[in-house]
């Protein structure tokens, strides 16, 4: 039942012989009311039903289709849910066809949080049966919105309590050739690669994570995502990460690049901020970087850190007061 | 981002609003002097009309605001207020009697005469009567039944639930703790595991999600961070993790963006920009996570070009073991919101403050209002958020919140300065410091 169907098919409750016994009762906004909204008729009439069955706790069918009707008026409303689901539990309803109900009203409604808590509540009570339907109805959310927030979280939370890991990283493949900068693509990649209890754990996937990732870099050195989970596969100990030839190496390449090297850069400097000590080829390429733009002069070597500082203000300049103070906060170790 | 190849989705839509972004830009810094000044200028008067119009009525369209009138309240009252301006006596004990039909009498305030009390329009209702002001405002909260309400919500796992059977989040987390922070009726019971559910929420990227698992984000990120540093434990957040996320969501455009790789919002400018004002404040536990002695000063506001440890005009001497409350001999959680905001901001901007205020004075201010981007439309929500996230770019350079900004610190005339506000609870500043005294007196 949609907003169309309550204009065209509506009969007001006073009209309906089922309702006669109950009096409606108004919104007690006071005398002087602020922020008031220009209810219309049918919602100010249906929410004071619901007001009187809400107060007298009467969890009856016909309260639960009068949630019905208030939900689909203002599905944000999450007295009249939280009813609905003392209704529900009341009457033991057959949570399969409430799931149909949540699939009526979710496409209309993607980034309603009452919604995706009441489909989460409602999973849980069907357990682990409910795993691949959900998963089912997040990927069709997925193909409009891959980056639906909402919808991340209950197909995490899905996986975490109903199982069902055996396509997660295929899935996370999918959208990455969809496309490879989608952030919560990446985000879930890492969950699986640390969650999942089909893969071992991140200590057995590191390896290959890296090899994936490296190419992911090669293929868009400008896309943020994979050079912070490159990080993140490291647990941010971004020494060991560049003590990683594979790793050390497709950073000199980005800044053998000529562009795009932001990143690799502010991968480096954490490195070098932690003692970290470049090979020749990784120093020659920062070093190719320094000289071809206009900055001072340096030659020691053990201010490789603050040089990485210099060419970050020069070259991500919206960051310039960060990189300058990164500046300030290098150990004398690093310097 | 420029593509390799073929863009993504995501790079095209990035181009788009970077299209859309510079070609207002390349406008207006094509126009003579004179005309181009009018582009940077607060349009005061015609925000307050705006604001103040839609505590009265809205269309039958703010339906689906039904269960959540408090917050226009807020976002209404909270942005007057960043304006420098008020509303009559008349509407002011208005708002105070509707709040008051929206608290329940067991605690908590709901979206409207007869809900269910919710933590985020408990927030709402709190920041709105402390924004009015005045006795009998503040004296209409009651904190018992709060503080009930407060621990209802609270759940085994540390979180608390944003109502009865509701979902748990960082929200959440932080609506509860920032209001019974500002009421002073915070402590050890309800505090209990907060911090190990948001240490939890912090992710690979860096950056806070709404729960453990779930993509750093924005919003989640300011409410993380802020619920920690109230409940004193923010040295358990990898924070130059943090502020490495945070500083990479500011775009070429000057806005920031929620997570990775998505499109800036002008609501952005409050959540990412008070996070890194909130890390400002914090320089001794950054030093000490980043294993650095205190006794270098790094606030410059001669900002990137000065590559030399400049001291400020004023003081020579850091104040910072007495100021940062991770050191001082405060016990329990009193007062962490005092504590805090009384300590100097001894980091400089870290993120670029007149980008900031050049996408929201050029991009997200309408003839009235303010909105996401170009091609959305205004809300109230933006127009709140926006202006704090302004009024943050104001203050972003000044070491001490009593003192005025300089004029090189504001775009626009200097008539355009917004009032300050108290970064952890996003409430003016001097609105903050009336409920402090009174929340702290004995009599209250």
């Amino acid at each position: 039942m949609d907003s169309e169907d309550v204009k065209e098919n509506r009969v007001p409750f006073s009209n309906r012989s089922e309702w006669s016994d109950i009096k409606p009762v108004p919104q007690d906004d006071g005398p002087n009311p602020v922020v008031v909204i220009d209810y219309k008729d049918e919602f100010v009439e249906t929410m004071d039903y619901f007001r009187a069955v809400y107060m007298a706790d009467e969890r009856t069918p016909r309260s639960l289709d009068l949630t019905r009707e208030a939900i689909s008026l203002n599905p944000g409303n999450y007295t009249v849910w939280q009813f609905r689901r003392l209704i529900l539990e009341h009457l033991n309803v057959n949570l399969h066809e409430e799931l149909q109900f949540m699939d009526q009203i979710a496409t209309k409604n993607p980034k309603n949080y009452q919604i995706w808590h009441h489909r989460r509540w409602i999973a849980e009570k069907l357990g682990v049966g409910a795993a691949h339907k959900e998963l089912e109805f997040t990927r069709r959310v997925f193909s409009q919105d891959a980056k639906n927030y909402h919808a991340w979280s209950h197909r995490q939370w899905v996986l975490l309590n109903l199982g069902c890991w055996e396509d997660e990283l295929s899935y996370c493949d999918e959208l990455f050739n969809d496309d490879i900068c989608n952030n919560s693509a990446w985000n879930q990649r890492f969950f699986v690669v640390t969650k999942s209890p089909l893969l071992g754990g991140l200590d057995v996937m590191r390896d290959s994570e890296i090899m994936f990732t490296i190419k992911a870099i090669l293929a868009k050195p400008g896309n943020e995502s994979p050079w912070r989970y490159l990080r993140g596969l490291y647990q941010n100990d971004a020494k060991s990460l560049l003590n990683d030839p594979r790793v050390a190496s497709v950073c000199t390449e980005v800044l053998l690049g000529g562009s795009q090297y932001v990143h690799a850069l502010n991968l480096v400097l954490d490195a070098l901020i932690h003692q970290f000590q470049p090979g020749e080829d990784l120093k020659g390429a920062i070093e190719a970087v320094y000289s071809s733009l206009d900055l001072p002069d340096s030659t020691s070597d053990s201010e490789l850190a603050k040089r990485v500082c210099f060419i970050l203000e020069k070259v991500d300049p919206i960051r310039a007061s960060y990189w300058h103070w990164r500046k300030t906060t290098i150990p004398s170790q690093a310097l | 981002m420029e593509g390799n190849g073929v863009a993504t989705k995501s790079e095209e839509e990035q181009f788009a609003v970077w299209n859309q972004v510079f070609r207002i830009y390349d406008l207006v810094f094509g126009l003579p002097p004179h005309a181009q000044a009018l582009h940077f200028e607060i349009r005061r008067d015609n925000h307050v009309e705006y604001l103040t119009r839609g505590l009265s009525q809205m269309g039958p369209g703010f339906s689906v605001m039904d269960a959540t009138r408090p917050w226009v309240c807020y976002w209404v009252m909270h942005s007057i207020a960043l304006l420098g301006d008020c509303v009559s006596d008349k509407l002011e004990n208005d708002i105070i009697d509707f709040l008051q039909r929206c608290q329940d009498p067991n605690g908590g305030y709901g979206g409207g005469p007869g809900q269910m009390p919710h933590l985020a329009t408990t927030y709402a209702a709190i920041n709105t009567l402390i924004t009015v002001g005045g006795i009998r405002s503040l004296t209409s909260i009651n904190r018992e039944t709060l503080y009930g309400f407060l621990l209802r919500m609270k759940d085994s796992g540390g979180g608390f639930r944003m109502h009865d059977g509701g979902e748990i989040d960082v929200r959440a987390c932080y609506t509860a703790i920032s209001v019974a922070s500002i009421l002073n009726i915070l402590d050890h019971r309800l505090i209990q595991g907060t911090g190990d559910y948001i240490m939890r929420c912090q992710t690979y990227e860096g950056g806070i999600a709404g729960e453990p698992g779930s993509e750093a984000h924005g919003g989640y990120t300011f409410c993380g961070l802020a619920a920690m540093v109230l409940m004193n434990e923010v040295n358990r957040l990898d924070l130059p993790q943090l502020i490495n996320w945070i500083v990479f969501r500011q775009g070429v455009e000057g806005g920031f963006q929620g997570r990775t790789n998505k499109l800036v919002d002008g609501c952005y400018s409050f959540w990412q920009g008070a996070a890194i004002a909130i890390i400002q404040r914090l320089r001794s536990t950054v030093m000490e996570q980043l294993g650095l002695p205190l006794s270098k000063t790094d606030f410059s506001q001669e900002g990137a070009a000065d590559s030399s440890n400049s001291d400020q005009e004023e003081h020579s001497e850091p104040e910072s073991s007495v100021n940062d409350i991770c050191q001082s001999e405060v016990a329990g959680v009193d007062h962490n919101g005092d504590s805090f905001i009384k300590a100097l901001q001894e980091i400089g901007p870290l993120f670029n403050t007149f980008g900031l205020q050049q996408y929201i004075l050029l991009c997200t201010q309408e003839e009235a209002g303010f909105r996401d981007k170009p091609g959305k439309s205004r809300d109230h929500y933006h127009t709140c958020y926006v202006l704090s996230g302004l009024s943050i770019c104001h203050y972003a350079g000044t070491r001490n919140i009593d003192r005025p900004p300089r004029t090189q610190d504001i775009m626009g005339p200097y008539s355009n300065l917004l009032e300050p506000v108290h970064p952890l609870y996003n409430v003016v500043f001097d609105k903050y410091q009336e409920a402090f005294r009174f929340f702290s007196s004995p009599e209250s």
